[in-house]
């Protein structure tokens, strides 16, 4: 009964900060309402015993991506009017095809319901396994390699958002250590030799 | 009794709200790159409610994967945006025409 208010509760806030999401007029608020729906996302993971990935959708999504969001966001100055232009034009278009969805997901879900039962009342893991531990042993052994290709993905997106927003701009007056630290003496002095003059 | 189909649902909901969000905001490129997120959460949400369903933990790797790409995609996703914003002073997604063929 519990976990059957708590998952109501959890999606009924997620729907709504996804709408929020998608019609808030500033993209400061729709980064947020994301933050509310990825913590509600997370909440109802727990419900479904992914308890490792429940934490690492708040720790990685709303500690990292979604701060990387905002802040890009803010840094930018967007005219929000002139992105607007059109909302209202293609609302009906996507309204639309949206409710086909769903009702398409509802007609194939719900009402055809192949006998997916899946009671939430009873967990289907026994209390002393680790959905950590379990993940790791799997992740390291029969997925070793994926977890490695993963591991270069992540260092791609490193190299490749650096190199994208790296620019030289000419004319920069800036330090080069190197050049300081290996200037000579010859270099800089020149001892000049002058005759003094005879006062007349 | 909450079941797999309730789940389903759900996922089927937030990945029409954000198939209708890339109608309303095709203007807008960070809120595209919000709405892709929320689609790609829609798809773990299956990934983890069938993983359940089949007692089987490979669902959950594979959302760790798709954790993984997500955060790969917005990252550069961003990078780009910040490059375009450089050049353009604006992200109206409109203005891209220079590769049109």
């Amino acid at each position: 009964m519990l976990i059957t208010i708590l998952f109501y509760l959890f999606s009924a806030i997620l729907i709504g900060s996804a709408l929020g999401v998608v019609l808030s007029r500033n993209p400061v608020h729709a980064a947020l309402f994301l933050v509310l729906a990825f913590f509600n996302s997370a909440a109802l993971w727990l419900l479904l015993e992914a308890e490792f990935l429940g934490i690492v959708l708040v720790l990685v999504y709303v500690g990292a991506v979604m701060v990387l969001f905002l802040f890009v966001v803010m840094m930018l100055d967007i005219n929000v009017a002139q992105l607007r232009e059109g909302f209202t034009k293609h609302a009906p278009l996507g309204a639309l095809v949206a409710l086909i969805m769903v009702g398409e997901v509802f007609y194939v879900v719900w009402v055809r319901h192949l006998g997916l039962s899946l009671p939430l009342d009873a967990p289907v893991w026994p209390a002393d396994v680790s959905n950590t531990k379990a993940l790791g042993a799997i992740l390291y052994t029969d997925y070793l390699l994926p977890f490695e290709l993963a591991a270069v993905v992540l260092l791609l997106a490193i190299v490749s958002a650096i190199v994208l927003t790296m620019r030289r701009r000419p004319g920069l007056k800036k330090q080069d250590i190197s050049a300081q630290v290996a200037v000579r003496r010859a270099d800089r002095v020149r001892l000049v030799k002058v005759a003094s003059e005879k006062r007349s | 009794m909450i079941g797999l189909p309730h789940f389903l649902m759900l996922a089927g909901v937030l990945f029409s709200i954000a198939v209708a969000g890339i109608f309303l905001n095709r203007k807008n490129l960070i809120v595209l790159l919000m709405c892709i997120e929320l689609m790609l959460l829609a798809v773990n949400f299956n990934f983890i409610a069938f993983s359940r369903w089949h007692h089987d933990l490979a669902g959950q790797v594979f959302v760790f994967f798709i954790l993984t790409v997500a955060a790969a995609e917005s990252a550069i996703g961003l990078a780009i945006l910040v490059v375009l914003f450089r050049e353009r002073r604006s992200i109206n997604v409109d203005n891209l025409h220079t590769l049109r063929g």
